[in-house]
């Protein structure tokens, strides 16, 4: 049968969105530190205004170098368009918001980043959202959760610390048999890992600041529009069918049709909400999303030594990671990520939460602090930090103890990183033998 | 907006304005499996300008009910029909690829209802490769890739959108999968019929303006050529660095040229 040869992932990664400024001739994408565009005459202007041409108006709303990447992580997921955010929780918030009208409901899986669970359980009731948090591995329980209000179901691909798999094939027939979008949290394994349009979400957002980043620079977000959903086939979404005030009573559907969702963001909530992200940040990202796969498979690689090592450690009580056969998600993590599933994830030490603080406190190349998918090895205690605003009960329910440790497996060298957390085993062990 | 046409549920994008009584006509005819939403943009503008907008879904495509029409003649027979349930005496009539042909025809037999003709991304005869033909034929996946990737210019695949934070590739690519089953078929065979074309060009007695692009592999220049040296009245923008699907690719150089003759 005939193929269709197009470009790949490391093309894309290193060239979608840009074409060599035509000025200049830079290769590089240029970075457009400006706020507002000058109109070529007034006509040109109004047409600005009103959606007639391609081009940019203000940056709160687009820029040319941010847009740069909001094309390139659009090619590399497979959708129709992006809009880049401040920041992942930024963009967890603006889909939320162009989805979910008061009174609207969520169900999504209880296996979320600390943040994220923070907005959906304590913030978002604030404005008349509610949420039903489900176990990512209990498939019923999605359907069950589902109330006629409900406007879309969030998951994350590997969650983080606890590295449950989304079952995105399945979950994504549920959402779409009660005319829901699946939207999808790809952070932790980036499009290299895992396509989830390819596999039934509706909708990505990543927080830009960790892998597709790369170096702990920049904090960034982006929301990715798979224009797979069918918004007119269910009255649930007037802001999408409907024809909006807002905008002159444009409707989304009919104007852009595939690129509703997105157009939508764009001209709603980054205009109205303005967590714009900045064009250095954006050219930031760009830079990590050339290296992407490189970093990606290194990543994985360390992570996979690391996690055999920590295994069959005397002073590890567990370790939750995929490649282990007995993760509950071993199988579905060899199905819907083949090339790896994650560089971030958790274990127990023995001894619990003291001997885990000095284990941390020994470790010289891994940095204690809040952020993964940094090129350099991270370590945190997710109770006394990231989740620390979560009840015990939640804790408990996300699965994250009090001697739970997570890692952020870095591209140095795997010997000196097992090395490194070696010494620190061997003080836990010594303070554990005086306690 | 819906009309009804041949008793047919029938959606017109009107660029977001309602039509005024009297108003000169501006209608759009969309390519193969696309339907009126390529046209958003310059439907957009021009509606501020005052035309009434009539972007057409054809039957069959996007919201219009009912079932494909397997011709370029009979397609443009609809589109007449579609502009008398409107009450429009008086069109300009923009055509991209397929609804080129759509456009030119309707030019050629309808003259006294059309002011301006313009086509976009065209030619006379436009053969479709017998590889795409066979797959879309199947209804394969693949025909809806191959129209993809060969209505882009080689630098397209790599985006550069106009429309900030587009990828072009996917939405295109999403745009044809929401195409029923055999559409693709229709469309193209359809161009592949319509052969009496360079005929009729002497029947075109209104202004016409060719938008091409210059790295076309669908429907290349060189095939341009004799359909733009047998309308008398013609006018050729060549846009560089461009392919066929100039909705895409160039909405804004599109736009500036079709202003020209507006």
């Amino acid at each position: 049968m005939a193929k269709v040869k197009t470009f790949e992932f490391d093309t894309l990664s290193n060239h979608a969105g840009q074409r060599p400024d035509k000025d200049t001739g830079s290769r590089a994408v240029p970075i457009y530190q400006t706020a507002s565009y000058v109109f070529r005459d007034s006509d040109a202007g109004a047409a600005m205004f009103n959606i007639e041409r391609g081009g940019h108006v203000y940056s709160r709303i687009s820029n040319p170098t941010t847009a740069v990447l909001e094309e390139r992580i659009s090619a590399l997921e497979g959708g129709v368009g992006a809009v880049a955010t401040a920041s992942g929780q930024a963009a967890v918030y603006n889909a939320i918001a162009t989805l979910v009208d008061q009174g609207g409901h969520i169900v999504a899986s209880y296996a979320l980043y600390g943040g994220t669970h923070n907005l959906f359980e304590y913030t978002l009731p604030r404005f008349g959202i509610t949420t039903t948090f489900v176990d990512p591995n209990d498939i019923e329980g999605f359907k069950k959760a589902i109330k006629p209000e409900t406007r879309l179901i969030f998951g994350e691909t590997v969650a983080n610390p606890k590295t449950e798999v989304f079952n995105i094939p399945e979950i994504s027939k549920i959402a779409h048999d009660h005319e829901l979008p699946l939207v999808i949290d790809s952070t932790t394994t980036t499009p290299y890992l895992i396509k989830p349009f390819d596999l039934g979400a509706d909708i990505v957002v990543h927080s830009a600041t960790k892998f597709l980043s790369g170096h702990g620079t920049t904090m960034a977000g982006l929301i990715v529009d798979g224009g797979t959903f069918d918004w007119e086939s269910t009255d649930k979404f007037p802001q999408m069918t409907d024809k909006y005030e807002g905008f002159h009573n444009l409707s989304f559907t009919e104007e852009f049709g595939p690129a509703a969702f997105i157009s939508r963001v764009r001209n709603e909530a980054a205009r109205d909400f303005g967590s714009c992200l900045a064009p250095h940040s954006a050219f930031l990202v760009l830079n990590g999303t050339e290296t992407l796969s490189v970093r990606m498979d290194k990543h994985i690689s360390n992570t996979n030594q690391v996690v055999e090592y920590l295994d069959q450690h005397d002073m590890v009580d567990w370790v939750s990671h995929p490649n282990l056969t007995n993760h509950p998600n071993h199988d579905l993590a060899k199905e819907l990520l083949p090339k790896g599933s994650t560089a971030v994830f958790s274990f127990g030490i023995k001894g619990g939460r003291e001997i885990g603080q000095v284990f941390i406190d020994r470790l010289d190349l891994f940095s204690n602090l809040a952020n993964i998918g940094d090129a350099k090895s991270l370590v945190i205690h997710p109770a006394s930090t990231t989740h620390q605003r979560m009840s015990v009960e939640a804790l408990e329910e996300a699965g994250i103890s009090e001697g739970l440790i997570r890692l952020s497996i870095g591209i140095e060298s795997v010997d000196d990183l097992i090395e490194d957390l070696e010494n620190g085993f061997r003080a836990a062990a010594k303070a554990l033998k005086k306690s | 907006m819906y009309i009804d046409v041949d008793n047919q549920k029938t959606y017109i994008a009107t660029g977001s304005r309602e039509h005024v009584e009297g108003n000169l006509g501006m209608t759009f005819i969309h390519g193969t499996a696309m339907d009126h939403t390529v046209w958003t943009l310059a439907g957009r503008h021009f509606a501020r300008k005052g035309l009434n907008i009539h972007a057409v879904d054809l039957p069959g495509h996007g919201r219009s009910e009912g079932s494909v029409i397997d011709t370029i003649e009979g397609m443009a027979d609809w589109v007449m029909r579609s502009l008398d349930a409107t009450q429009q005496e008086k069109t300009i009539i923009v055509g991209h690829s397929m609804g080129s042909l759509v456009a030119f025809d309707v030019a050629a037999r309808y003259p006294d209802r059309i002011s301006t003709l313009v086509m976009v991304g065209t030619s006379i005869p436009m053969p479709v490769g017998e590889v795409l033909l066979n797959s879309a034929k199947d209804d394969l996946d693949v025909a809806k890739e191959m129209v993809n990737f060969w209505s882009h210019s080689k630098s397209a695949h790599l985006g550069g959108s106009q429309v900030p934070g587009t990828w072009m590739i996917g939405k295109l690519q999403r745009l044809l999968e929401r195409s029923g089953p055999g559409v693709i078929y229709n469309d193209l065979k359809a161009c592949q019929d319509y052969t009496s074309g360079i005929e009729r060009s002497k029947d075109i007695d209104c202004p016409t303006l060719l938008i091409l692009g210059e790295d076309d592999f669908m429907t290349p220049v060189r095939n341009s050529k004799s359909l733009a040296e047998n309308i008398p009245q013609s006018r050729t923008v060549m846009l560089p660095n461009c392919g066929h699907a100039i909705v895409n690719e160039a909405p804004n150089e599109m736009l500036d040229a079709i202003a020209t003759v507006v």
